[in-house]
């Protein structure tokens, strides 16, 4: 503690990170993350008809079977996400690399998964800092990934060097355009930013269906899935087949500092702080909310078409018809797990991210459906949301101050 | 007999406040009883308690001299105890008769609503007490004064003894006051109690029996109007001597700041709120804008501070034109403004003191260049505000929304006197502040005009504007009546005008002070 | 100098460009009109006939199918549209004009039938019993709304309360028969209005928020439990519920054209019936309504009246997600006969769409469910028609329309004052 005073003049990165994070409650989010799992457990017990057989023969057995359930489905999930840690021991032991990388391919494919997550999570997290509740970032990714995947089969002869960055270019512009209407139409109408952008979720999705089973099919396919895109317009994978870590996953981290650089550092971020904790007060102090407020859910648009862009570009290469991602809500959980905060999403997205590779094993090795994460998640929201709960299970202290989180913004129905 | 309530050793305490320290108090029957205090003094959370919305942490409270426990409205329904509450408790998109029966419905057998019975018996009630409140009518619709007879029936209706009329008068003309002071006089004859509760001095003087003086929680003392000065209650309130007279030199005028010329406004329904109004201030003078609340400050304040563009005329601001300027370009210009509702448009209060402090400079030198902020500079201008304005905080990374009323007033002054200002627009700088911080921020105000700043100051406090302003502007209906020297008119003068009318007698006066008006 | 004439002219002008939220939608719909006028009737034989035949089951006493003229149907359509909008421009609709953005939308869609239908036949009763029945989970979500808004809480978490309204239904349903399904779906809705209560009135959780996590719940339980359980072939038993069938109301159903729209359904569109009557009267008739109104207006004015805010509210969640239950096992119970991952398909939100379309007004909800349900069963039918535009542009409409609306409408509907604000007791 008393190195941290010495050195407060040349704060460096970890310790505003380590600061930010601690202002933040982190207990709070500790032991409400502690909870969801507890609760995840609790039912995946109550729906095991060998735990009711078990406890029908004595209650010990009863408990010892609940325990291996339970254990077996973390594990797995675990498992899933992280990697055997035998293996890995092993692998790194026998120095062959080919081995050490089948051994880190559960971890790298779960960065994978994270990294759409920490475009949807910034993203979210950028409008609930305007004052905005971007429910639209699942439609926000459907459209960044058809443009992106668009500008992938379309432009020719490029150097991949111009090639990636402008199929980016081109759905984050899409997706910022997604983010766009319903920003303008608050502005303008006072039309709510929660049902236009559940409208345009649903706009976005039968958008995609109409463009892939038609105007942009594949002739060659049966089925309706859109042409390869170039291998130009790859993104950079750093390891061959299988494992598909890519590029992707660096630019999203680079678009959360991004962010967290934009929010805290510069007067423009003042502005949307400012205008997200009080537009009144921001329009009274020369602060133009109109601009704010569109530009910040366009950029928040834009940041998830990112997501999409970068899983067509750096993963599936093409676009078929598994089309509802899942992100757009996930990403709600997320953002608010962090506080809102770009830094804090890093974290949370690579907690999902885990989470949803590791219940693909799960399912398969321990019989417990992958939407049990869903379930964690929601408990997660609900303890973050209302840390009441968390305080009187764990007996805490009630704080003196009175709690503001991320439910100090208010959406009301009308302005 | 016994009193009809008794109030005896009400204590209430809220986290670091003892906002009740055992009040004793007693009303008889047929009495007008005025509680008087200013702003915080606890008038309000006692008599919350006595209508059950708050629990008291100890005390007793008798009625007709029997013990009674009070701990929901309903109870003090059944009690006979009503309340007319500071900000009404009307539901605008209900008709009169729905906001009355509420919570007390005539009903036909199935629990349908009988609406007609309950419109008779408001029809009864007013003409008992000559009201003039007509049932069918939507409260959205009505003036304020009809509004607050609404609340009266309501009390009426419930059959309640003991009327709590709190701050009644703070949104009324004074032609209004004296219309509600009548119905109160006709509602005493009638053999109903009052508690009248106000800071006023004079109403309390006009209309009660009696005064019972509280300052931080604690009865200080009781009196009658025929024993009492103003002066000496004000004492009595504040607890020290207290100059109802600040202290001003007399201006020194200087350059035109600020011209309007036909200013129109018109609200979203496109009704016109500020209609043609024409002045002009100069650097070195106060111009007081004077009203009863809604008849266009607020529309007018908005106006020359961007947030709302005029409909029609200019606004000239150091002889730019700035009608249709936005808020950033006219603070750019040096002109301050203090809003009128200061949590709403003044603090971001979930944020720190120090970002509330830049809140409207954070985009210059050195508080940034332009695109990166500089935290540093950020804090030390903070450090030096509170310092300097004298801000009680545990911090500057305190947010603001911990912080007194007062003190948050103090971060808005701190922030709008910091920079270089020739304008200076006051809306209701002074409202809900208690004695000391309203002095603090008067002296502060003479301050700026001394050193040459232009202020516009909006209040509805009349005595306020006789207090600070070298001139005085009189709006009514949208329209600025007259503009005259604060030393020519009296404050009765003042009251006539605001209600829209000109009386006759000092016509001649007036007009006299408008022709001098345009010479200067 | 500007003369003061000059400035009475500006002025008039300028009064009229005030007005544009006047004109803009008359505007908007002289153009419809042209379009209609301009562009469909142009690829129209002047003789061409469209027919409508009226008539889809015995029961109803036949009448002979609409036959007639194309091009004259579209002019009188064109200059109906025409028609509003020169209203509007010069009188304005003022309040009415959300109804009237609708029936500018049925004309169009009638228009566009009439059109598509030019030589051939459509089943118009077939058409619109199938809008009555598409237009159930919609109108009841949208008074679920209603119920849980007019007291102040804003319950996004329809869809969810829909979605575990479908399972419990279609399961128990199952096991226990199809009553029982629906009282599970009940039981099921309220417990989770319960849950949103508790979140948002007692730990005052921003209410989007809860309405959310609510969201993920249930979507996540339910497909949680229909892969761990309905999906082996062993438990099939435990999703094959079956579902209501129509029942013809005697009389009422043998009224041409009307009969077969309205009165030869199921169950679930008669309870639809039922709910928005019974709503209608207890919110604007009753001592509850005005007590239930109050406190989604101004709490506190409520309180002090010695309503009890706290209950009134918790109450509001709780039949709110009996409301919402219900409507979910509308899926399961009253048109699948079994449980689906996906089956409400944001129904749930498009509900709330139609609560603010309908003016939180149980009547308002119900033509604003019509409206949308005529949009899904338009979608069907059209694609049978061999269309020009292709059914997905089609199905995107209502949500474009929700928007619309929105936009256009917002400032004139007004919601209840206190929605979405928490109530604090000692905040006085």
């Amino acid at each position: 503690m008393k190195n941290k005073k010495n050195s407060d003049d040349k704060r460096n990165f970890i310790s505003i990170f380590y600061e930010e994070l601690s202002n933040s409650s982190l207990t709070i989010i500790i032991l409400s993350i502690i909870s969801g799992f507890i609760m995840g457990g609790i039912l995946v017990i109550l729906t095991s008809p060998e735990v009711y057989k078990a406890f029908g023969t004595s209650f010990l057995s009863g408990i010892s079977t609940s325990w291996k359930i339970v254990a077996n489905t973390y594990s797995s999930l675990f498992l899933g996400a992280l990697g055997d840690p035998a293996k890995i021991g092993a692998a790194i032991q026998s120095g062959d690399s080919a081995l050490i990388q089948k051994a880190f391919t559960p971890f790298l494919e779960s960065l994978v998964v994270t990294t759409p997550y920490l475009f949807t999570g910034v993203a979210v997290a950028l409008g609930f800092r305007a004052g905005l509740f971007n429910i639209g970032a699942e439609g926000q990714v459907l459209v960044g990934a058809i443009a992106a995947g668009w500008a992938g089969w379309t432009f020719t002869g490029l150097s991949p060097w111009i090639h990636v960055p402008l199929a980016m270019l081109v759905g984050a512009l899409a997706g910022g355009l997604w983010g766009f209407v319903p920003g303008f139409l608050k502005v303008r109408t006072g039309a709510h930013e929660v049902i236009t952008t559940i409208m345009m979720n649903y706009v976005a999705y039968y958008l995609i269906y109409y463009l892939i089973s038609s105007p942009l099919r594949d002739p060659n396919e049966v089925t309706p899935k859109t042409p390869w895109i170039l291998d130009s317009a790859h993104l950079y994978r750093f390891f061959p087949e299988p494992i598909r870590f890519h590029l992707g996953f660096f630019i999203a981290i680079a678009v959360a500092i991004l962010v967290w650089f934009i929010l805290f550092k510069t007067t423009w971020g003042f502005e949307i702080r400012s205008v997200g904790l009080n537009p009144n007060a921001s329009k009274y102090a020369g602060m133009n909310i109109t601009l704010v407020t569109v530009a910040a859910m366009a950029l928040s648009g834009a940041i998830a078409g990112m997501a999409g862009a970068s899983e067509i570009l750096g993963v599936t290469w093409r676009q078929s018809q598994a089309l509802a991602s899942g992100y757009g809500f996930d990403s709600i959980a997320l953002a608010l797990l962090a506080q809102n905060h770009p830094l804090g999403v890093i974290l949370t997205a690579l907690l999902f991210g885990l989470l949803r590779s590791g219940s693909r094993v799960m399912q398969l090795r321990a019989g417990t459906p992958i939407y049990i994460i869903n379930i964690l998640q929601s408990f997660i929201i609900l303890f973050i949301a209302a840390p009441a709960i968390i305080r009187t299970i764990y007996r805490l202290k009630k704080q003196s101050v009175k709690e503001v989180s991320t439910s100090t913004i208010s959406f009301s129905a009308k302005k | 007999m016994p009193p009809i309530l008794e109030l005896k050793g009400i204590t209430k305490r809220f986290p670091g406040v003892l906002a009740n320290d055992h009040i004793d108090i007693k009303l008889e029957k047929g009495e007008i009883l005025a509680l008087l205090g200013e702003n915080g003094a606890g008038k309000t959370t006692l008599m919350n308690i006595l209508y059950g919305l708050y629990k008291p942490d100890e005390g007793e409270i008798f009625i007709n001299g029997a013990k009674v426990e009070i701990s929901s409205p309903i109870d003090a329904i059944r009690s006979g105890i009503g309340m007319v509450h500071q900000h009404f408790m009307l539901i605008p998109v209900f008709t009169v008769t729905e906001n009355v029966m509420l919570g007390e419905e005539y009903t036909r057998p199935g629990g349908f609503l009988d609406r007609n019975k309950a419109a008779d018996r408001i029809r009864e009630l007013s003409e008992t007490y000559k009201l003039n409140v007509n049932p069918d009518d939507l409260v959205e619709n009505l003036p304020v004064g009809l509004q607050q007879r609404v609340e009266i029936i309501k009390l009426l209706f419930r059959n309640a003894d003991i009327l709590i009329m709190d701050e009644p008068t703070a949104v009324l003309t004074p032609q209004e006051v004296d219309e509600l002071f009548n119905i109160l006089k006709k509602l005493v004859e009638k053999g109903k109690s009052i508690i009248f509760i106000t800071h006023k001095l004079r109403e309390v003087m006009e209309c009660a029996d009696r005064i019972e003086v509280i300052r931080s929680g604690k009865v200080v003392g009781a009196t009658t109007p025929a024993e009492a000065s103003p002066e000496k209650l004000a004492t009595m309130m504040v607890g020290r001597e207290v100059d109802l007279i600040t202290d001003k030199k007399p201006g020194d005028l200087r350059e035109t700041v600020l011209t309007v010329d036909k200013l129109c406004v018109r609200d979203f329904h496109s009704h016109v709120v500020v209609d043609d109004v024409t002045f002009e201030l100069h650097g070195g003078e106060i111009l007081g804008i004077a009203g009863v609340q809604g008849n266009g400050q607020t529309e007018l304040v908005r106006a020359l501070t961007g947030l709302k563009t005029p409909f029609s005329g200019k606004i000239i601001i150091s002889e730019k034109d700035v009608s249709r300027s936005s808020p950033r370009r006219i603070t750019e210009l040096g002109s301050a403004h203090i809003p009128e509702d200061r949590q709403k448009d003044g603090l971001i209060l979930a944020s720190s003191i120090a970002e509330n402090l830049v809140l409207n400079t954070y985009f210059h030198r050195p508080f940034s260049n332009g695109i990166i902020l500089e935290r540093l500079a950020i804090d030390e201008n903070a450090n030096e505000l509170v310092r300097k304005f004298d801000i009680r905080t545990p911090g500057i990374k305190t947010l603001v929304h911990s912080l007194s009323g007062g003190n948050q007033q103090k971060v808005i002054i701190a922030r709008e006197f910091s920079r270089p200002i020739k304008l200076l627009i006051a809306s209701q700088p002074t409202r809900g502040l208690d004695v000391g911080s309203i002095e603090y921020i008067h002296s502060r105000i003479i301050e700026k005009r001394d050193e040459g700043c232009a202020v516009l100051l909006v209040s509805t406090e009349l005595d306020e504007i006789m207090q600070l302003s070298d001139r005085i502007a009189v709006m009514f209906r949208g329209k600025i009546i007259t503009i005259v020297k604060a030393n020519a008119v009296t404050k009765e003068e003042l009251g006539l005008i605001m209600a829209g009318v000109t009386p006759t007698i000092n016509k001649k006066k007036i007009e006299n002070t408008q022709a001098r008006e345009i010479i200067t | 100098m500007e003369t003061p004439m000059q400035n009475e002219k500006i002025k008039i002008i300028l009064n009229y460009l005030s007005n544009y939220r006047q004109h803009i939608p008359g505007v908007f719909f002289i153009l419809v009109a042209l379009f209609i006028k301009l562009v469909l009737t142009k690829s129209i034989e002047p003789e061409a006939l469209t027919t409508f035949s009226t008539n889809i089951n015995h029961t109803a006493i036949q009448i002979p199918n609409w036959v007639f003229n194309t091009r004259f149907a579209l002019d009188l359509i064109a200059g109906l549209c025409a028609g509003l909008g020169l209203y509007q421009i010069i009188r304005g609709f003022k309040k009415g004009i959300s109804s009237i953005i609708g029936a500018i939308g049925g004309l169009v869609v009638l228009g566009f039938l009439v059109w598509g239908a030019s030589g051939t036949s459509i089943s118009f009763t077939g058409m619109l019993a199938v809008m009555v029945i598409r237009s159930v989970p919609i109108t009841i979500g949208a008074l679920a709304g209603i119920l849980s808004e007019r007291a102040g809480i804003v319950n996004i978490a329809i869809e969810g309360m829909m979605i575990a309204g479908a399972f419990a239904g279609a399961v128990i349903g199952s096991i226990l028969g199809l009553w029982a399904g629906i009282l599970a779906a009940i039981l099921i809705g309220a417990l989770l209005g319960l849950v949103h209560a508790v979140l948002s009135i007692k730990y005052k959780v921003d209410q989007i928020i809860s309405g959310t996590m609510i969201n993920i719940f249930s979507t996540g339980l339910t497909s949680y439990l229909f892969i761990k359980f309905l999906q082996d072939s062993q438990n099939q038993w435990l999703n094959e519920s079956g579902f209501f069938k129509p029942y013809a109301i005697p009389l009422l159903s043998k009224i041409p054209v009307i009969g077969p729209i309205f009165f030869d359904h199921n169950l679930f569109i008669y309870a639809m019936y039922f709910l928005v009557i019974l709503l209608s009267i207890a919110l604007f008739k009753t001592k509850w309504g005005l007590r239930h109104r109050s406190v989604g207006e101004h709490p506190k004015a409520a309180d002090t009246l010695g309503v009890n805010v706290f209950r009134t509210r918790y109450l509001a969640c709780v039949l709110s997600g009996m409301v919402a239950g219900f409507g979910g096992a509308y899926f399961s119970l009253g048109s699948v006969g079994r449980f689906e991952q996906t089956m409400t398909a944001g129904r749930g939100f498009i509900a709330l769409a139609a609560m603010i379309f309908g003016n939180w007004n149980p009547l308002g909800a119900l033509q604003a469910g019509m409206l949308f349900g005529f949009a899904e069963s338009l979608t069907t039918k059209l694609s049978l028609l061999q269309f020009p535009i292709p059914a997905e542009v089609l199905l995107m409409l209502p949500y474009i329309i929700t928007m619309v609306v929105l936009a256009g409408v917002v400032g004139r509907s007004r919601g209840p004052a206190a929605d979405g604000i928490p109530y604090e007791k000692e905040s006085l």
